[in-house]
Formats: C-alpha cells, sequence, structure tokens
C-alpha cells in the first residue's frame, strides 16, 4: 500500500549530503516559501557538526594543514565517508586514507601517517582499563625462558610505522618547547599506550612495530624478534623492550614451563 | 497472548527519579570546579554517546561525578524516528551503559539520525502520521523492553513541516505516550523556535503538552537568523545563555507542571563553570517559585477542606 505517508528518508539524506540537489519535495515554510534555507540549517548542522568532530580528533592534522585547509578537507571526507555508527569517536577511521589520497595535500608526505598516530591516540582514549604489569613481576621475568614466552598487550596499544618523523611531530605540537628542524625523510616507528588515563606515544626502534604486532597475534618472544629482524636487520631488542615496559604496555607474559 | 506487553512492564517503575531541582549538561572541563564546589546542581546529564567507549578518562570522570549525583542519561543516536529497525548493536550498548550507573532518567528524542547504516549527527525531522506512529511506538516499546524502564521522549525543535504530517506534534506524542507508558521531556527552547519557524504560538502549544507525563525539561539558548523572506529562523545551537522569552515560556509551564527537573543545555561555545551555574541558579529560583505556588495552592484547598 502505498500512502502519503510513505516518508523517503534516503531521498531526504541524499539531500543533505548534496547542496546541489533541491530540498525534498515534501517538506514545506508555513509561508509556502521555498524550504532551501531552512533546509540549509539540517545540512549545515550534520557537515559542520562532523567537520568538528574530525577537527577536535585530528587537532595536530590542524595544526599542521591550517584551520582553513583542514576544514576544507574535512568537508570533502565528510561527503564521501558518514560516521557507521552514532559513537563519533570511532569516525575518521578511512581519513588518514583519505588524505593520502587528497591531492591538495601531496605537499606534506607526512600528513596521512600524522593522521594515523591521531587516530589510534582517539582509540587509546576509550580503550579497555587495565592493569599494566607491575615491575616487581617484570623483574622476576625469567630472561632464559622468555624466547617460548607470550605477552598480553594492554588493549590501548597501537603500533604505526612511518617513513616520517610522526613522533618528534607529534612532540613538538603537544609542547611549547623549541626545536630544531626535523629530517622530513627520517622514520619513526610511533607507540601509543594509555596504561591509566595518561596518553603515551613513544618511539620504537626499527622493527617495532612488527614486533609488538606479531606479539599481539600471540607469537612467541622469538617469533616476534624474528619478524622485527625481517624488516630492520638492526632491530635493538633491548631498547624496545625498554620502551614497552616503561610505557606499561603489557599488561601479562605467559612463560611457558 | 500471555507474555505482558512492554508498556505493561514498564509501568511498574518510575520513569525518573530526578529531584524537581536544575541540573546542568556535564562537561569534562567543569570536572575540578563541580568537585570544588558544594554541588550545588541538582543533577548532570551526559550524551550516552560519549560513553560508550570500553574504558578511559570518560569513565573515570563519569564514576567520579555518580558517586555523590544523580545522573541523566540522554541519547542521541537510536534513531526513534527513523523507518529502519533499531540498531540493535547501539541499544546494546545504551543498555551496558545504563546498567553500569543506574541513571535517574534516560531520555532519547523524537527524531531520526540513521539512514542505511549512515549516522548523520543531527536529529532530523519526521512527518506526523499513522506510518510513522507505528514504527516510533514500536521502537519505543523496543528500547523500554531493553532497558526495563520508561524512557522520556523528547520534542523536537523545527524548520520546516512536512506535507504528509496528519497530527500535531502534541497529538502525535500523546499518542506515543498513550501507547507505550512512556514519558515525555519537554524542551521548552525546541518549542519557542518550532513556533517560531513555523508560526505557531509557543503557549498554545505548552496550554495543549500533556503536562503530567513531562518528568524533565530541557531549556537552552538558541542561534537567530532569518530566511529568504526576512522571517526569523531560530537554529537549536545550544550554544548562548536562556533567552528572557525562553524563561517566561518555562515558567508558563510550570505553572501548569508544577517544579520538575530542569536542565540547562550548554554544548557549543561551552561557558566558564559559573556562568553555567549561574543559568541553573536562575532555573532554581522559577522551580521554588513554583514550589511555593503549590503549595499555597494546597493549602487554601486544607483550608476549604477545613471550613466546609
Amino acid at each position: 500500500m502505498t500512502t502519503s505517508a510513505d516518508f523517503d528518508q534516503g531521498a531526504f539524506v541524499r539531500a543533505l549530503l548534496d547542496p546541489e540537489l533541491p530540498p525534498p519535495n515534501e517538506l514545506e515554510t508555513p509561508g509556502g516559501f521555498p524550504p532551501e534555507r531552512r533546509f540549509a540549517v539540517y545540512r549545515n548542522n550534520v557537515c559542520v557538526g562532523l567537520v568538528d568532530a574530525l577537527a577536535e580528533r585530528f587537532p595536530i592534522c590542524v595544526q599542521l594543514v591550517g584551520d582553513e585547509f583542514f576544514r576544507a578537507m574535512a568537508q570533502c571526507y565528510v561527503r564521501a565517508f558518514q560516521p557507521r555508527s552514532p559513537m563519533l569517536f570511532e569516525y575518521g577511521e578511512e581519513f588518514a586514507t583519505f588524505v593520502s589520497e587528497f591531492e591538495p595535500a601531496r605537499e606534506l608526505p607526512y600528513l596521512p601517517d600524522v593522521a594515523r598516530l591521531e587516530y589510534a591516540v582517539g582509540q587509546a582514549y576509550h580503550a579497555a582499563d587495565a592493569a599494566p604489569l607491575p615491575l616487581d613481576l617484570i623483574r622476576a621475568l625469567p630472561l632464559d625462558r622468555m624466547e617460548s614466552a607470550t605477552a598480553a598487550l594492554h588493549p590501548s596499544t597501537h603500533v604505526i610505522a612511518s617513513k616520517h618523523p610522526i613522533v618528534s611531530i607529534w612532540r613538538r605540537h603537544m609542547s611549547d618547547e623549541k626545536m630544531g628542524p626535523l629530517e622530513l625523510d627520517r622514520g619513526e616507528e610511533a607507540l601509543v599506550v594509555r596504561p591509566q588515563l595518561a596518553i603515551m606515544v613513544a618511539a620504537l626502534p626499527a622493527g617495532g612495530s612488527a614486533f609488538v604486532d606479531a606479539l599481539r597475534r600471540g607469537r612467541t618472544f622469538g617469533e616476534a624478534v624474528n619478524a622485527a629482524s625481517g624488516v630492520a636487520a638492526d632491530f635493538n631488542l633491548t631498547d624496545c623492550l625498554r620502551e614497552l615496559l616503561v610505557t606499561g604496555a603489557f599488561v601479562a607474559v605467559s612463560v611457558a614451563h | 497472548m500471555g507474555a505482558r506487553s512492554a508498556s505493561e512492564h514498564s509501568r511498574e517503575r518510575a520513569a525518573s527519579s530526578l529531584p524537581a531541582r536544575a541540573g546542568v549538561g556535564f562537561k569534562s572541563v567543569h570536572l575540578a570546579d563541580i568537585e570544588a564546589s558544594a554541588r550545588d546542581v541538582g543533577f548532570f546529564e551526559i550524551h550516552a554517546e560519549n560513553y560508550m567507549g570500553a574504558g578511559g578518562t570518560p569513565h573515570a570522570q563519569l564514576m567520579r561525578l555518580r558517586r555523590d549525583s544523580p545522573l541523566s542519561i540522554h541519547g542521541v543516536g537510536l534513531s526513534i524516528g527513523g523507518a529502519e529497525p533499531l540498531d540493535r548493536e547501539h541499544l546494546g550498548r545504551l543498555r551496558t551503559l545504563v546498567e553500569r550507573y543506574d541513571p535517574a532518567a534516560c531520555s532519547e528524542h523524537l527524531a531520526w539520525s540513521t539512514q542505511g547504516a549512515r549516522f548523520l549527527n543531527d536529529l532530523l525531522p519526521l512527518p506526523y502520521n499513522a506510518a510513522t506512529l507505528a514504527y516510533v511506538i514500536a521502537h519505543v516499546d523496543e528500547i523500554q523492553e531493553a532497558l526495563g524502564r520508561p524512557i522520556l521522549l523528547e520534542n523536537p525543535a523545527a524548520y520546516l513541516r512536512f506535507r504528509s504530517s496528519e497530527y500535531s506534534e502534541v497529538d502525535f506524542l500523546r499518542e506515543v505516550v498513550r501507547r507505550t507508558d512512556c514519558r515525555l521531556l519537554l524542551d521548552v527552547t525546541n518549542v519557542y523556535v518550532s513556533a517560531t519557524n513555523l508560526a505557531f504560538s509557543a503557549e498554545d502549544y505548552i496550554d495543549a503538552f500533556p503536562m503530567s507525563y513531562v518528568e524533565e525539561i530541557h531549556l537552552a539558548g538558541y542561534a537567530e537568523d532569518v530566511d529568504e523572506i526576512g522571517d526569523p529562523l531560530l537554529i537549536d545551537a545550544h550554544c548562548a545563555p536562556v533567552p528572557d522569552a525562553v524563561w517566561r515560556l518555562y515558567d508558563h509551564a510550570l505553572s501548569r507542571r508544577g517544579p520538575v527537573a530542569t536542565l540547562i543545555e550548554w554544548d557549543n561555545d561551552v561557558p566558564s563553570w559559573p556562568t553555567l551555574l549561574a543559568q541553573a541558579t536562575r532555573a532554581q529560583t522559577f522551580l521554588e517559585r513554583s514550589r511555593r505556588a503549590v503549595e499555597d495552592s494546597l493549602r487554601s484547598e486544607a483550608l476549604h477542606d477545613d471550613l466546609g
């Protein structure tokens, strides 16, 4: 049965997202005037609201490209990708990939990885709570049997390997410290952990993100070292473990008997 | 049928145990001020979706807030007014949040925000007719069944109307209440905004509203614009102090309803804590005057009975 009651929400949404389309013709104004300006309130709420959400989620990207550029870029993203759930803190999952393909941003090749880092920071902010491995248990680990041990990582743990110094860029924008010029082609591997409430961002030695990814998949420390060495022949296990322990990235280590 | 319907089930519990006092929307930037103050607001309201992550700062702060103050959980993402089935996963997340914090009230909007798995982050309008009434009722029933308690349903701010509407908004809401036993959240600013935009009398709307089902009131500031022909176009922006015209309408609503939990909503251009608190204090003076008026009328009725 078709009645006047059928309400085409799909058409409403298409008109919301495409300002070239006229407002749905089932809408009217009290004076019988065209509804463009009033429909624009909804268009604006949707677009500005989502652009604001991205600006909040990617503050360092905003600083790097400036507010005007960021908002123009974010608006293109909003038209192409809408949130898949009402939890706006999950919005922007494809933003880094979008930025890497966004022609006007090509001059800033490090921008997509900074966006990846910021997205990981947002995920870590809302991740489940867990107690990092206490120091006395770390000291008691049997070093001779670590080869076959496995680890449970903190639920907030993320790693991002980049060809650019994303951790240095992050630090520079998080503090007011004056720093020298960055070598933009020097890669860094970022570790993000939120052991309690504060977010930690640290640089892992080359190969470190492969090491963490392997542990996350349930591989042993021995297998994880092999994975890391495959990526970086000079993988420094000691430095990597120190960063992971200091940031609280391990919540448990299981040693086989 | 042997099974009891959702509405019969929910009638066993009151919808809201919020105090008839002024509350404010919780903003994390205010937490230190709130904890340093005497907590002189009646309750705090949060947007459910901001607390649907697993852990971290949002929950740590909410636990602290909840220890000493009644909490109202206000959802903005269930899309009750959408034709599509409710997002069960999202409803499950809301249930988890409600179980975790046992709020004094749970509310949602007569609006939609999701279409074809896209969340549009706005409260979008629907026509008021038999078809939309049927799915709004089904959605409210489903939510109340899942939460095991009645919800408060909020009237939206309107900028346009639909040719296919067959009910007034008030009649539509009254019908939803009758069929689901949900309660109402009366957003006085939304009434004022809609009345201005759609050229009807805000006082008449309040006079027709089923006030005995109102368990919470919202007050906020709006943004002012004009449409193509220079008519005022008010936008529900939660970005400013409550305007005088809204305070007057609020006073009118209280004269019909009596004192009831009242929230100051200020979500954008968030002010300093003292500025927000001053708005809540002003609402509190209206509530106290309303309480005295109710007491006076009860006293004169009692006197009447004694003499009669």
